[in-house]
Order: structure tokens, then sequence, then C-alpha cells
């Protein structure tokens, strides 16, 4: 029964993914048609300019704002579990868990609206491209890595902490060595799944984006509107086997001994 | 000091963001750029209820709006309820086994939502790839009208969403004390009572959290049913988009946010409680 459920889950989340990188390598030009073995649609991937530069720009901004999203997430994490009962404390983590419960199209429009006005107000940003949809996607993250980073800080033990302060470690010196190193597995889970979002945005990057930064995921909603050739098929095997390799050695990495 | 930049942070990032939405659904839109006159200007107050007497006064935005928690509570409960399946499956297989059974499940994602739903276009279209085989064998002779529907949305939102429900679930089934199912067994509770009076009440607050993950974004969705629903079954989602980028009525967008926001206000909270560490 369970094992029934579990085998019809992973067959329904697989089988367009399964069907894309069969008909990947179809000669066809319909789309899940066979039409013989062929690589061309690779080939057309690699000439595509426009794609390529979409996907440029989306990896340059997601590795960007997992990093931002990690600093704001960490810090927002630390006061969180470390600071204890302060004024506004209720409000502050309400605000910090926000942005994984809005919806995305609400928190697109509200982060255009604050870059509108703050450019009527301040003149910055004079134009909305990528360095906006980096701080939405900043915003969008550091909520994450901040209820990892919290919830990896609570688990800690005190006593590694106490034992080198009484050393006479600084408090600096004492993050640095002891705590820094421990939450570190969070951190690399945060600034994954950060970078993850980033990835594959579109509604916020749609809201926020100006002419001329069109990142992957808008690129390839615009086309699908379009309709879409059997290069995102290509795509979709390119993107599986980039995931695949990362997976691998995130495996390798993590296992014990 | 610390926690000061961290509020800057938040007030500027989370906070401002939400209260100029609110403030927005007072505005007046213009043919201008910004297409939007704000509801204070240097005179003070110069705003304007057009939007929400227009939301409130017709149907089309309530019904829209309503039609959208409906379908998310769909999306929900089958989520919730393959996913729990689902979540009981991998807790009950091997450890060693249950990272890669993780792994199968989230690797899917990899490929971006904007081509999975890409790839349910090519699936479930007149010519596409079910209706291309059932005529092959002979099932049917026309095309079944697949796509654009709301069952063909349906399919696609659960797809997105289901692992929002598994990773939960799977947390909280590989954590539970195996003992007490089979004490109830022991003492002579049948495999359908074990379920019911143990397992269930013990994965009740992640079923809940589950439950609440999928349907607060599946409210709020824009791509899946742009790409796969009907295109006069609105939904709220796509109405603040529309709103937004064709209308370009500003005003009308925020406000039709505020009212989502309000509508998954409750929802919101109870996820919050559910999940965040204290």
């Amino acid at each position: 029964m369970k094992r029934a459920f579990l085998a019809l889950g992973l067959g329904f989340l697989w089988a367009p993914v399964l069907l894309m990188a069969a008909y990947a390598f179809s000669e066809s030009r319909v789309p899940f048609q066979w039409g013989g073995f062929s690589t061309r649609w690779f080939t057309a991937l690699a000439a595509n300019e426009r794609l390529l530069e979409a996907a440029w720009l989306s990896l340059r901004i997601a590795a960007a704002s997992a990093s931002l999203a990690l600093l704001l997430g960490l810090a927002l994490g630390w006061v969180l579990a470390r600071h204890g009962h302060f004024a506004g404390r209720p409000i502050f983590g309400a605000l910090a868990g926000a942005p994984l419960v809005l919806p995305e199209v609400v928190t697109g429009l509200a982060l255009l609206l604050l870059f509108v006005g703050l450019q009527a107000l301040t003149g910055w940003p004079a134009q909305r491209g990528a360095m906006t949809v980096w701080l939405a996607h900043s915003a969008l993250g550091m909520a994450y890595v901040a209820v990892l980073v919290q919830a990896r800080l609570a688990s800690l033990d005190p006593a590694l902490e106490e034992v080198a302060a009484d050393l006479g470690a600084s408090p600096l010196a004492v993050f640095g060595t002891v705590t820094l190193p421990l939450i570190v597995p969070s951190l690399a889970a945060g600034w994954l799944l950060a970078f993850t979002l980033s990835l594959d945005d579109v509604v916020l990057a749609s809201f926020v984006s100006g002419p001329g930064a069109t990142t992957l995921p808008v690129y390839l909603f615009s086309q699908l509107r379009l309709g879409m050739t059997p290069e995102a098929n290509a795509l979709a095997v390119v993107m599986l086997g980039g995931a695949a390799v990362l997976g691998g050695i995130a495996w390798v990495i993590r296992r014990p001994g | 000091m610390i926690r000061a930049a961290t509020w800057a942070a938040l007030v500027l990032l989370v906070a401002a963001p939400l209260v100029i939405v609110f403030g927005m659904g007072f505005g007046t839109p213009i043919a201008g750029v910004p297409p939007v006159i704000p509801p204070f200007g240097a005179a003070g107050w110069q705003g304007s209820f057009e939007a929400w007497s227009l939301l409130l006064a017709d149907n089309f935005y309530l019904d829209t709006l309503l039609r959208s928690l409906r379908l998310a509570t769909v999306t929900a409960a089958l989520c919730l309820a393959l996913g729990f399946g689902m979540a009981l499956g991998i807790a009950s297989a091997a450890p060693r086994r249950q990272a890669l059974l993780l792994a199968l499940v989230l690797l899917p994602f990899w490929t971006g939502s904007v081509l999975r739903m890409a790839a349910w276009v090519g699936l479930l279209r007149d010519g596409g790839w079910i209706n291309a085989v059932l005529m092959q064998a002979g099932l049917i002779t026309e095309p079944l009208p697949l796509l654009y529907s709301e069952g063909a949305m349906l399919v696609g939102m659960v797809h997105g969403y289901l692992p929002f429900a598994v990773l939960p679930l799977t947390a909280a089934l590989t954590k539970r004390d195996l003992r007490l199912e089979e004490a109830a067994a022991d003492l002579g509770a049948g495999r359908a009572t074990v379920f019911l009076t143990v397992t269930l009440p013990l994965a009740a607050p992640a079923a809940a959290a589950a439950f609440l993950l999928v349907f607060i974004p599946a409210a709020g969705e824009v791509v899946i049913p742009e790409v796969l629903g009907a295109p006069d079954s609105m939904l709220i989602g796509r109405a603040i988009w529309g709103e937004f980028f064709q209308t370009r009525d500003w005003p009308q967008a925020a406000a039709l946010s505020t009212a989502l926001l309000a509508l998954l206000l409750i929802p919101m909270a109870l996820y919050q409680r559910l999940s965040v560490v204290r």
C-alpha cells in the first residue's frame, strides 16, 4: 500500500521529465513526436544566443542573491535564536518568516512598488534590471536561510561555546572558531536553496526586472506562450544532468567515513 | 547592533513593500510613468476608493478569489493524500535508501518549473503524446480536449507542489516512535485502526503544515494556470498579473493583492505557528 503510493507518486513526478529526456533526442520538429534519433536540438541549444545569455545572467543573479541571502539570513537566524525576548520580537519573527508564506505575485508587486517608490524619493535605483532582481531574490532567500540557521543554532550544545569563552576566546573568536564551523551545513543548505529559488523564479523577476535583463525562466515563459520547440527538452536534459552531478558531489562530500 | 541592522533589513525589504501595496490600493491610475497617482501627495490625501469599490461590487473579482481558494484547497488536499502515502513509503524504507528516495522526489524539480509545465502542454494538447497514444491504441477517434481545463491545471499544480507536502511529512514520519504502533497492534488493533488512531494523530501537525505549505502559494499561483488553465476560469494570481502587466492598473492590482493577503492571513499565521522553531 505504502509502496504503491510511493511508486505512483514518483511515477507521476518523473513521467513528464522522462518523456522530455527521451524526446530531446528526437529528430522531429514537433515536441514529443518521435522522428528518429538525433542530437540536433542540443546543437540548436548551444547556438541559441538569447537563451545562453539569459542562462548566464540567471546563474550570476542566483549566485549573488544566494550569497546576500546567506549574510542576511545568518544575521536574522542569529537574532531569532540568540537574542531572547526583546521588544517587538513577535513582529520581528513574523516579518522574518513572511517571505516564506507570501504568495509570490504579492511579493513581486510589493517589491516593484518599493523600488518605484525609492526611485521617486531618492533617485535610486535609477533603472530596474539585474540589480533589482538580485535584491528581490535576496529578500526571498534570506527567509529560508534564517529558518535553517535558527533551527541549527537552537539545537547546538551551549557548553561548546561556553568552554571556548572560559578558555579566553573573545566573542568574535568563539563565533569564528566554534559556532560558525558547527552551522556550516545549514549555511550550505540555505545557500543552495536560495540559489535554486532564484534560478527557477519567473514571477518576482518579471515584476522587478526592466528591459535588457531577462532571466532564463522569464525567457522560457515568454517562449512557452509562443509555442515551444524540442530545444526545451534538450535544455531539460542539460539542467537535470547538472543537478545530478551537483547532487552526486554533495552526496560524496557528505558521506560519512 | 546586529539587531538594529536586521530590523532595518526586515523593515525595508518586507514591511515597507507590504505597506506600500496597501496604500497603492487607494491610488489613481493615469497614463504615465509610473502609471499612477499615489494616494498621498504634496497637498496631502488625494486617494480614491475606486479600486476597492470595484473589487467589492464586481462579482468577477469575488468569484475569482473564491475560485482560487477552492482550487488551492483541492490541490492541497490531493498533495496531502498522495504525499502522505509517499512519505510513509519513504519513512519505512531502509535509512540508506531514504536519502535516495528523497533525491528522486526532488530531482525532477531541477528541470525548472517552466519546462515541466511545457512538458505537460506537450503531453496534454490535442496532438499531444497522451492523445496520440490513445488514438494509436484505438481507444478514441477524436482527440480529447485535455489541455486548457481545470483538470489540466490541477495536474500541473499537484505536480508542482507535491514535494512541498512530501518533505515535512517525511521528516515527521521518520522521527515517529514505531513502538507506539507496535503496542497498538499487540493490543489487537487492526492495520486500519492503528493508522487512524496512532499514525495519523502523531503526524497531524506535519500534515497541517504540509497542507498549508501547498495551499498558500497555490492560492496565488500565476504560471501554472496561465500555461495549463482555461482562459475563462480566472484565478486571482493571473488577475493581479493581468491588471499589472496588461491593463497597467496598479491600484487595482494592489487592491486585489491586499484582498488575497487578507484571506490568507489566518492560514499564514497558522503555518508560522506550526513551523517556526521557538
